[in-house]
């Protein structure tokens, strides 16, 4: 788009970023709308006619998110790429932006501990008789069979540990200059993250409790199936820099979308840890114990 | 706030004729923070007369002690004219007033409104740190009041059409089962609540970068306006907060469709998880509807009373320590759940120590006013009639802190009188303070201050009509959320009910105050209020530029705040 103060002929006192109107939130706020509707006609099942519309309405404004959010970020990048408007004070502000979302998925990861907290700890209290008849006071409620944490999860945690070296590599080998290791280093990563998901979908489909009617399961796979949601966008997220990389983006002093793809992926890094030490270590204590009491 | 010797620097400031978006265009696509503040007002007052609207209904039912408005709403909006379809409907009105006057009324005007208009302003940068997320901001809003509106007209309850619930949600009511709400009016309001979310997540974001990272030079944190302070910890108490109402009403939903059973005790959850995930984002929330209120009122009263506000820092820390210890007292609103008495007693005392920051603020206002040349203009008589109507709210608060005088007034209309003080009392009459007070800058018009005045005199004893005897009727014992009531009831529902057609009325006044300014086009003048108002919006024209401080404002070393 045009540039305003470029075109008026003189520039601005101040180094701020003053974006060009844009189509892409009017845009992207249709979309979710529409997503919405889509999502709460698909969960009920609602005919328009004869016709089961949610997942077609759902699936349109899907794909208009997705739209909006690959055209706003070309927009980004485009103007990160002038070298005009992301001055030294544009890209503190864009830090200040990325620190702030990361605190907010932090809370969001703070509702889902809590539900699986009030679970677990409180297992056994007197006053949550309907639950007790449920779980039998006990965590694991009675009857689950665990995951055993030391097979499959600790390997999982090996693979993140090591994504988080590796992209560690990659960006100090981008600021030393090393562009090569830099490549190699986005592209462990990505596969390791790939890796993980893999591997956490192969857990999925073989663990020995269900998702449904039980507290264990919903808090399990609501509190790891939001982490591994997490971990496709850092994945994903860490692929569009391996493929910036590749078309000669990101100098070692100018990398912000390199430096918040790492800076996310050491959040999803360290909210697997937590899940990790809580929901399969802990949270299998008493079974192993039971285990083998018998 | 020194901007006097600072900045002059814009007013010569042209702007670029041909860079301006013209049509259209300059709005729906707007990444200019006045613009979308002027965007986020009208959709305030659009969401205000829809909110409005709806407990005018809920009033007019009120003021007889049988079912009849409703009968004939029921009627008209859904063909159930039943009395089961009357007393849903109530529900249904009770639950979208809730959430239209807090998410769609007051935080769009408060934060987006007056937020985006002046917080870049009152620190001299030209606009916000992230303008087109801005633009997101407020355009995720009609969408979610749009989800909202559906909700009211497809099926929830078994049988009937709406959430009945209220805007806390509480399962089993909107759970899926029977007895809860499983038609698809639960899943709309659940995705509302998501989009709104979203908006002020990132509007929030937008706040903080924007006031830490391009505040003039020379405008410390220490010297930036109280309103500019305000909105800062609001937008902290948004980020730290809303994610966890997003994960509780996440669960909500999954519930519902997928199976889980976080709040359903026959799958091993528990139906209070969700009272504390919700009140754990609620109570900060009521911090965030009244914070950038207690802002605008730290302006007006130092602006008229030609005085800087007294005990500027004080002032700021108390909004940090309300913002703070909010975070920390949830439990308090939901004492009567069986939690132990241990608990109780720490919420009962941590509530209590909100009373202090709380009164250093009504205090400071008061010592700001002792000894000044106050001139009683409208936005003055606006935020001295807050004081006062938010010091009625905030007593009531500190009775209904007792865990055990909360087990008599609990769900009763004493909290109802309660929150209203402080909110529809409380933060709408900072919203009409903050209007009188910028409406000149904004516009560049100034109103009729004679019918502004009149507007403040219906409101105010509209208001009061309406939620003082509320008072009564709680202690009497009347419980919320009922669409009939004995007879015993009657009389100071009629008063309330009374007062409520006087505060209908003061709305046309209002529309008149506003459509005569816009007509009789007097120029107001780049600051009509005289020496008092020192921070740096009445150093620029009436309206501003559409870029302002292209040349940044310095502000002088030894400037007093």
């Amino acid at each position: 788009m045009a540039d305003a103060h470029a075109a008026s002929g003189h520039a601005p006192g101040h180094d701020y970023h003053l974006v060009d109107p844009s189509p892409w939130p009017l845009v992207g706020s249709i979309s979710a709308f529409t997503m919405a509707v889509g999502l709460v006609m698909s969960m009920k099942g609602i005919e328009i006619g004869a016709l089961k519309a949610g997942p077609f309405v759902l699936g349109a404004g899907f794909i208009g998110v997705l739209f909006t959010m690959a055209s706003w970020w070309r927009d980004v990048i485009a103007e990160a790429e002038s070298g005009k408007y992301h001055t030294r004070i544009v890209q503190i502000g864009l830090r200040y932006g990325m620190i702030l979302f990361i605190a907010s998925e932090v809370m969001f990861f703070v509702a889902w501990f809590w539900a699986y907290f009030d679970a677990s700890i409180f297992a056994a209290a007197k006053d949550q008789y309907a639950r007790n008849a449920t779980i039998g006071g006990m965590w694991p409620p009675k009857g689950i069979e665990v995951l055993d944490p030391l097979n499959l999860p600790l390997f999982n945690t090996l693979i993140l540990l090591t994504s988080g070296t590796t992209v560690t590599w990659a960006h100090h080998a981008l600021l030393e200059g090393d562009r090569k290791s830099l490549k190699t280093g986005l592209l462990l990563t990505v596969l390791l993250g790939m890796l993980f998901t893999g591997v956490q979908a192969w857990e999925y489909a073989h663990a020995p409790f269900a998702f449904k009617n039980s507290i264990f399961g919903a808090t399990f796979f609501m509190a790891t199936g939001f982490h591994g949601f997490h971990v496709i966008v850092g994945t994903i997220f860490l692929l569009i820099c391996l493929l910036r990389a590749n078309a000669g983006q990101f100098t070692p002093e100018r990398h912000l979308g390199f430096e918040f793809a790492a800076w996310y992926w050491h959040f999803v890094d360290v909210v697997w840890l937590f899940l990790f030490s809580c929901i399969y270590v802990w949270g299998s204590w008493g079974a192993m114990i039971e285990g083998a009491a018998r | 706030m020194a901007a006097n010797a600072a900045a002059h620097a814009d007013d010569h400031d042209h702007d670029h004729g041909h860079a301006i978006p013209h049509g259209w265009r300059r709005y729906l696509l707007s990444t200019n923070h006045k613009d979308i503040g002027t965007l986020y007002l009208i959709f305030a007052i659009v969401a205000g007369l829809i909110g409005g609207a709806l407990s005018m209904a809920m009033r007019a039912e009120l003021a007889g002690n049988h079912i009849g408005v409703f009968l004939t709403l029921s009627q008209i909006m859904t063909g159930n004219g039943t009395e089961d379809g009357a007393k849903n409907l109530y529900n249904v009105f009770i639950t979208a007033h809730g959430v239209i006057m807090i998410f769609f009324l007051v935080m769009p005007a408060l934060i987006g409104g007056f937020g985006n208009w002046f917080v870049p302003i009152m620190i001299g940068a030209p606009d916000m740190a992230f303008p087109r997320m801005n633009n997101i901001s407020f355009w995720l809003l009609p969408a979610a009041l749009s989800l909202l509106m559906i909700s009211m007209f497809v099926p929830g309850a078994a049988g009937f059409n709406g959430f009945g619930g209220g805007w806390v949600m509480y399962p089993p009511l909107s759970s899926g089962g029977a007895g809860g709400t499983p038609g698809p009016a639960m899943d709309f309001v659940i995705l509302a609540l998501h989009l709104a979310g979203a908006s002020s997540i990132l509007g929030a974001i937008n706040f903080i970068t924007t006031i830490f990272n391009m505040r003039a030079p020379g405008m410390t944190m220490h010297k930036m306006p109280l309103f500019a302070w305000s909105v800062l910890v609001t937008a902290f108490l948004l980020v730290l907060a809303l994610p966890v109402l997003a994960g509780a009403i996440t669960m909500l939903l999954t519930d519902r469709n997928f199976g889980t059973t976080f709040f359903n005790p026959a799958g091993g959850g528990d139906p209070i998880l969700f009272q504390h995930l919700f009140w754990f984002f609620g109570h900060p929330e009521v911090y965030i509807l009244i914070l950038p209120g207690f802002g605008i009122i730290s302006q007006i009263v130092s602006t008229f009373s030609r005085k800087p506000v007294f005990g500027y820092l004080g002032m700021a820390y108390a909004m940090v320590a309300i913002g703070g210890v909010g975070f920390v007292v949830w439990a308090h609103h939901m004492y009567t759940t069986g939690m132990s008495l241990g608990m109780q007693q720490y919420f009962e005392f941590a509530t209590m120590v909100i009373a202090v920051p709380t009164g250093v603020k009504i205090f400071s206002w008061i010592a700001t006013m002792w000894g000044g040349s106050i001139s009683f203009r409208t936005p003055m008589i606006w935020a001295i009639g807050f004081i006062f109507l938010f010091t009625v709210g905030g007593v009531t608060g500190v009775v209904l802190a007792n865990a055990g005088v909360d087990r008599a007034l609990h769900e009763t209309y004493y909290v109802v009188a309660h929150f209203h003080y402080t909110m529809s009392l409380g933060a709408v009459f900072t919203i009409f303070a903050g209007w009188y007070y910028w409406f000149p800058k904004m516009s560049g018009y100034m109103y009729n201050e004679k019918l502004a005045n009149l507007h403040f005199a219906m409101l105010f004893i509209g208001v009061n009509l309406v939620f003082f005897p509320q008072h009564f009727l709680g202690l009497a014992g009347m419980p919320r959320r009922y669409i009939v009531y004995p007879d015993a009831y009657l009389l100071w529902n009629q008063v309330s009910s009374f007062g409520a057609l006087v505060s209908g009325l003061s709305v046309l006044v209002f529309a008149w105050v506003t459509i005569d300014a816009f007509a009789k086009k007097r120029v107001a003048g780049d600051n009509p209020w005289g020496v008092g108002a020192d921070t740096l919006e009445w150093t620029l024209s009436s309206p501003p530029p559409f870029h302002q401080f292209e040349t940044l404002p310095r502000i002088a070393e030894g400037a007093a705040h």
